[in-house]
This record gives C-alpha cells, structure tokens and sequence, in this order.
C-alpha cells in the first residue's frame, strides 16, 4: 500500500501541475470525454450485449434473461438487477474476494441510474402475476481498467438491455435459442463522471486523473433532460455551485452519448 | 422510484402537517455507550440511531494502514427488528455502499493526518427506521467522534430533501420517501461551506436539484444546531460532575 501510495503522489503532483495550466496528460480539455466506441451483441450465449471502449477502458456487460418471483409491493413487476466485477483481470488494484464498498458502489449507482430512469418497462416483464417474472440480470464485467469505469459500464449496461431479447417460455421452460421478442425499453439515461483534483475539475478521468483525484461526481440524465441520479464518491468536497455547474455540464453532454446508443 | 400514485400533500402542507421546509423534530445525545470511545445517541422523526467511536487504534489488515494519515471507517447497519420485514443482519448491498460513501463524507473533517498507520473506527446502527436512517446515523455519527475527544475541523451534519408533488421538500417521512419523486441525502461541512456526502435518485430538473441541494443546507444547519447543542449538554454534564467530586 505504501510504495503504491507514493507512486500516485508523484503522479499526483504532475497532473496537478498539468491541469493548472489548464492540460491534461492525454491532451484532452477538461470538459471533454473521450471517444467511446459501442459493440453491441457482442456475446453469444447472453439475451442482450454490448462491448464499449472509452478510451483504453474496456467493459463488456451481458444481459441474461431468467423466471423470477415478484417482490410482494409489485406483484406485477419484472425485477432488474445489476452487478459488476471489479477482477484483477481490469487491473492490479482490483483484487478477488467478496464484493467491498467500491465495487458495491459502482454497481449500485449504475443500478440506480437506471432504474431511475424507468429505462425498463418492467410492467411488461409479468407472466404470472404474483407468482411468476421475468428477472433480468445486468452483469458487467471490465476488462481493462484506463479510469471512469462507471460511465463506460452505464453505457455497456443500457447498450446490452437496448439489444436484449426475451427468450420463448414455454411449460414451465426457458427455450434459450427462440425469442418471443425485443425486451421492452424507452428511455436511455445517460451518466457522466466528473473528478475534482485539487480545485480543477475534469469530466471523464483517465487513470491517473481518477488515482489523484480528491472527490467524484456521477451525474445520471434521463430523456428529459433532467437528473434521475447522482452520487458524491470520494473524501474531498464539493462546492455548492461546482454542483449545480456539473449538472448543467452532464445535460450539456448526454444527448451525444445518448445518440450514440441509440443509433446502434 | 418516480411515481406519484399517492397523495402527499394537503393545501400546501404535508401530510405529517409539515410546511415543505419543515424536519421532523430531533434529539441528539453524545455520550450514550460508556464503554466506546466516544458515541452518540439520535433520535430523528421515527428513527433512532445509535453510533460508537473506536480509536484511533492499530489498523487491520496491515494492507489498509496508511503511512500518512488514519483510515475513517463507518459502518452503517440496520438492525434486524428496525424495519417492517425484518432485516437481513448480514450486511447488504445499500449497507456497503452507504458506509462507503459515508466515510468518505466524514474522512474531511478529521484530522487524520495526526494519527497514521490507525483506523479510527465509527459504527452507527439503526435501530428504529423511518426514512431518513443514512442521514440520521452520518449526523450521529461526527457527534460521536467529536465526544471521543478526536480532533476535527467541523461536524459534519447531514440531512436529505426530495420532492414529492413536484414540490421539493425538507426531511421526507417514510411515505414521501416511498411514494415521492426524488430523494437527495446530503452531508455538509459547514466550515468549509463544501458538500461531503451526495447521492440522488428519483427525477429532478436541474433547477428543482439547485433548490433542493439549497434547502439541504439550510437543514444541515438546523442539524448542526442540534449536534453543537448535544456536545454542549455533554460537556455541562462533566463539568457538573467535576465539580461534585
């Protein structure tokens, strides 16, 4: 941990001394993302896949399709559930073991996105009201961890359950290889990253911006235009009026990404 | 989840009879378990919270020592009996991830640096919950560490805001925060005027988020009037029990 810690200190140092003459390593500006690229239906054997690469970051994320049982609340209701494996195959700093704050987190806020955001129509997921659901599962899986491994897993995540197929059901049977149809979707939330290094801020950190930055920001935007999550990570701090900036910023930038998705 | 299936508000007033900018009443006590280093007792609305400091003390595993400065450690749990359906006692997903997020909100207000190579430990149950327990056991929580006698540049208060009937809103009780349309949980330090804690979900405009970050504060700071109140109490009471020996 200690040799670790100093090497990112001197990192540290140089992108902070990068970013007040307003350069970032790789050159970029500070509002501007790096370029994303969208695989989708990339697996096989999963309902519904997409491989993304923003910048050096790569995740893969798969939908798979299974009967559920409803919660009691809403007997009528499909249920979504996201996971996300931080494995040491991303990265060194990944490590096995049971899930621990950080990969919770992130899973989490990418849940929350989109649920929040209604993106799907789990209304139309029921096959037995009360007793029987379609459950779908969203698991992403990074593969080469270059910084902001949230905002690419969001876009895997929605890209895969944009292309996701219900499979036929029939007694009581999954058939995986026949399909009764699209999954139900509308909208395409959007998230973006901030990181606060210092007192500069940069939308999408690349490694060794993230490593040296003092607090996060992920701001999720749904259709309209409007926030439908967001979450603070990090033991630095955020100004009021940084807040409300980065919001503006996320609104600014999501309809590209969200253009992106949906041209697939 | 943004839905607006039930009514919630009546003439401009809450259902609980509450003016939107109005939190439900709350009582602080530091100084609750005599055996912790420091603690803190709350009571908020429905919930109550119960919030123990260990430390700083020698950090395990080794690997989370840090040569410069004490790990901040929060653990956030509820307890089984606090909810309708009871309550896994393993700690679930929202747990991690609230503890998480919650020390990170704290880690700036203590002066970690003064003690490397040590966890200074925090763990905060909820006993009794009503919309809210996050925020409630995050404002325990610094109380807590304050009664340990732990250097720190402020309190952190917390307190979340929403919307429910697109009318953004103070303190949501367990029906706004069930049947409303967003919920906004912040931490604040108000020395430094800086938000430490921030999550959101449900649907907000970016203005309704300016209004409600805003009136977040401003409850953060009726918090922290309470927190300041609770040590002050705490300190009179030694002071009394001085003077008596």
């Amino acid at each position: 941990m200690s040799t670790d810690e100093l090497i990112w200190d001197v990192k540290k140092d140089r992108v902070l001394r990068e970013l007040k003459k307003g350069k970032r390593l790789d050159g970029r500006k500070k509002m501007e993302s790096r370029k994303v690229e969208i695989t989708p239906g990339f697996l096989g054997r999963a309902e519904g896949s997409a491989m993304v690469k923003l910048g050096n970051t790569r995740v893969v994320a798969g939908a798979k399709l299974g009967i559920g049982t409803p919660y009691p609340d809403s007997p009528e209701d499909g249920v979504l559930i996201t996971s996300i494996e931080l494995s040491p195959v991303a990265s060194p700093m990944f490590e096995t073991g049971p899930p621990r704050g950080k990969t919770v987190e992130a899973a989490r806020v990418i849940d929350r996105g989109i649920r929040e955001s209604n993106m799907v129509k789990t209304e139309e997921l029921c096959i037995e009201p009360g007793e029987k659901i379609w459950t779908v599962f969203v698991d992403i899986f990074p593969m080469d961890h270059d910084g902001n491994i949230i905002d690419a897993s969001a876009i895997a995540a929605v890209a895969a359950l944009k292309n996701a197929k219900i499979p036929k059901y029939e007694d009581e049977k999954i058939i995986r290889d026949e399909f009764q149809g699209k999954l139900p979707t509308r909208d395409t939330p959007v998230a973006k990253t901030f990181a606060k290094i210092g007192d500069e801020i940069v939308l999408d950190p690349e490694i060794y911006e993230e490593k040296s930055k003092d607090a996060r920001l992920t701001v999720y935007i749904n259709d309209k235009d409007n926030v439908c999550a967001s979450q603070k990570g990090g033991s630095g701090a955020f100004k009021r009026e940084e807040v409300n900036k980065l919001i503006k910023e996320a609104v600014k930038k999501a309809p590209e990404t969200r253009k992106q998705i949906e041209e697939l | 989840m943004a839905k607006k299936t039930k009514k919630l508000m009546k003439k401009g007033k809450r259902l609980d009879g509450r003016k939107p900018d109005e939190m439900r009443p709350i009582k602080i006590k530091a100084g609750y378990v005599k055996r912790a280093d420091g603690s803190a007792y709350i009571e908020w609305g429905g919930n109550k919270v119960v919030a123990s400091v260990h430390g700083p003390r020698t950090c395990y595993p080794r690997h989370e020592r840090s040569p410069y400065k004490a790990r901040i450690q929060f653990k956030y749990k509820l307890a089984p009996f606090s909810v309708d359906d009871r309550a896994n006692p393993a700690p679930s997903r929202r747990d991690k991830e609230i503890s998480k997020v919650s020390s990170e909100a704290l880690e700036k207000a203590v002066f970690t640096e003064y003690y490397p190579k040590t966890t200074i430990d925090i763990y905060a149950t909820v006993i009794e919950a009503a919309a809210g327990t996050r925020v409630a056991a995050l404002s325990a929580a610094s109380v807590a560490l304050a009664d340990a006698g732990i250097p720190m540049r402020d309190l952190v208060p917390a307190c979340a805001t929403g919307k429910i009937e697109d009318t953004v809103v103070l303190d949501l009780n367990k029906d706004e925060d069930q049947e409303g349309q967003a919920d906004l949980p912040v931490a604040y330090l108000p020395h430094n005027d800086e938000i430490t804690l921030m999550q959101m979900d449900g649907d907000l405009t970016p203005e309704e988020y300016e209004e409600a970050l805003d009136l977040a504060v401003d409850g953060c700071m009726k918090v922290y009037e309470e927190q300041k109140r609770a040590l002050r109490e705490r300190y009179e009471h030694i002071e009394q029990e001085t003077e008596e020996e």
